[in-house]
């Protein structure tokens, strides 16, 4: 199922580059250098998160991770990876591998959703800046209100797929 | 598609690259990479009985990354010149109902970089007569439901888990939009510091 998501994705991206480049090379070619930076771009973190992935399910034995992060593990394991999420900033797209590393190593689903949740709608380091560019009011009330919104959303994840 | 991308690792700056720089400077973007590889170095050294799975799985994730990242970074491309962001902010107004918040969600969606890159793009919008409601739901999309961000959740936490999380977030964003905008709307106004009505500092 994922694999063809995947290879779908790639028939509709290039599909759509083909199309681009048709009507309009100039622009087909800045979309491609774009996509090329973007990929160069994220890559030293990849890279790094893959790194770190690799040496951790291969040094910590998973029935380590599914005691501390799984199904056992309980309420503190769950809040503790919402509040690590909420407080930290690491980019999404190194963030789901990492956190789908230690899914298949045995954590809970709720765990790692609050991990996720967390991480991607409670941005407290970029707070100060969103302060700045749209005032107290609406930086801090959809900070605080994505706090208990996210919670719900891992917990409900948890109900649907555990 | 020869994207010609120069060698990870360090080595010498790469020829003819499309991004410049120094070797210096390749080195401190790879810090992580050479740190993660000292330790693995050292596993190898010290406990050989671990270095296997550690490339292994290092090895696995490294090529399903990859296979997924090609795509996603395509797609990056492929919005940055086909989403016209200037024209969006006239159809976000308080007067746009569903349509506006269908929009807020699908420019949101739109892979168009980091999170705190939305902040200006989403004063300005506010500037512009644009809804707190859509301007939220603008933010939320773009902090938790981007399109590369549900590829690569598909890919690697399972379609279901990608589709369910984006079912759950996609009214949150819509009912915290609402919400905040009654707040505002009861406490008097915004509070942006250049043109609001009270100041913040």
């Amino acid at each position: 199922m994922s694999s063809i998501l995947t290879w779908s994705t790639y028939v509709i991206v290039f599909g759509a580059l083909g199309v681009l480049a048709l009507g309009d090379r100039a622009k087909a070619r800045q979309a491609v250098k774009v996509a090329i930076k973007s990929f160069l771009g994220i890559l030293p973190i990849m890279l790094a998160f893959i790194g770190l992935i690799g040496l951790l399910l291969g040094v910590v034995p998973t029935e380590v991770i599914s005691r501390y992060l799984g199904q056992g593990a309980g309420w503190w394991a769950t809040l503790t990876a919402f509040v690590l999420g909420a407080v930290l900033y690491i980019a999404s797209l190194v963030s789901i591998p990492l956190a789908a590393s230690l899914l298949r190593a045995g954590a809970s689903v709720t765990t790692i959703a609050a991990f996720l949740t967390g991480l991607m709608m409670v941005n407290t380091v970029t707070l100060p800046l969103e302060i700045k560019y749209l005032g107290k009011k609406m930086a801090l009330s959809r900070n605080l209100l994505s706090l208990v919104f996210a919670f719900a959303i891992a917990i409900v994840i948890g109900m649907v797929l555990q | 598609m020869n994207t010609n991308l120069p060698q990870q690792m360090s080595g010498g700056a790469p020829q003819g690259a499309p991004v410049k720089k120094t070797p210096k400077q390749m080195l401190a973007d790879y810090r992580w990479v050479l740190i993660i590889a000292l330790a693995d170095l050292l596993v190898w050294v010290f406990w050989p009985a671990q270095a296997a799975p550690v490339i292994r799985n290092t090895w696995d994730y490294l090529v399903e990354m990859v296979v997924i990242l090609i795509p996603v970074a395509m797609l990056m491309g492929l919005f940055e010149v086909w989403v016209p962001k200037q024209l969006i902010g006239k159809y976000l107004g308080r007067e746009s109902g569903w349509k506006g918040v269908l929009l807020a969600l699908l420019f949101g969606t739109a892979p168009t970089g980091p999170l705190y890159v939305a902040f200006p793009i989403a004063a300005m919008l506010l500037k512009k007569g644009a809804s707190p409601l859509n301007v939220i739901i603008l933010l939320d999309a773009w902090a938790a439901i981007k399109i590369p961000q549900l590829l690569i959740e598909a890919r690697f936490l399972g379609p279901s888990f990608m589709l369910v999380r984006l079912a759950l977030t996609v009214p949150s964003a819509i009912l915290m939009g609402w919400l905040i905008q009654k707040g505002i709307e009861r406490t008097g106004g915004l509070d942006l510091d250049p043109a609001g009505s009270e100041n913040i500092s």
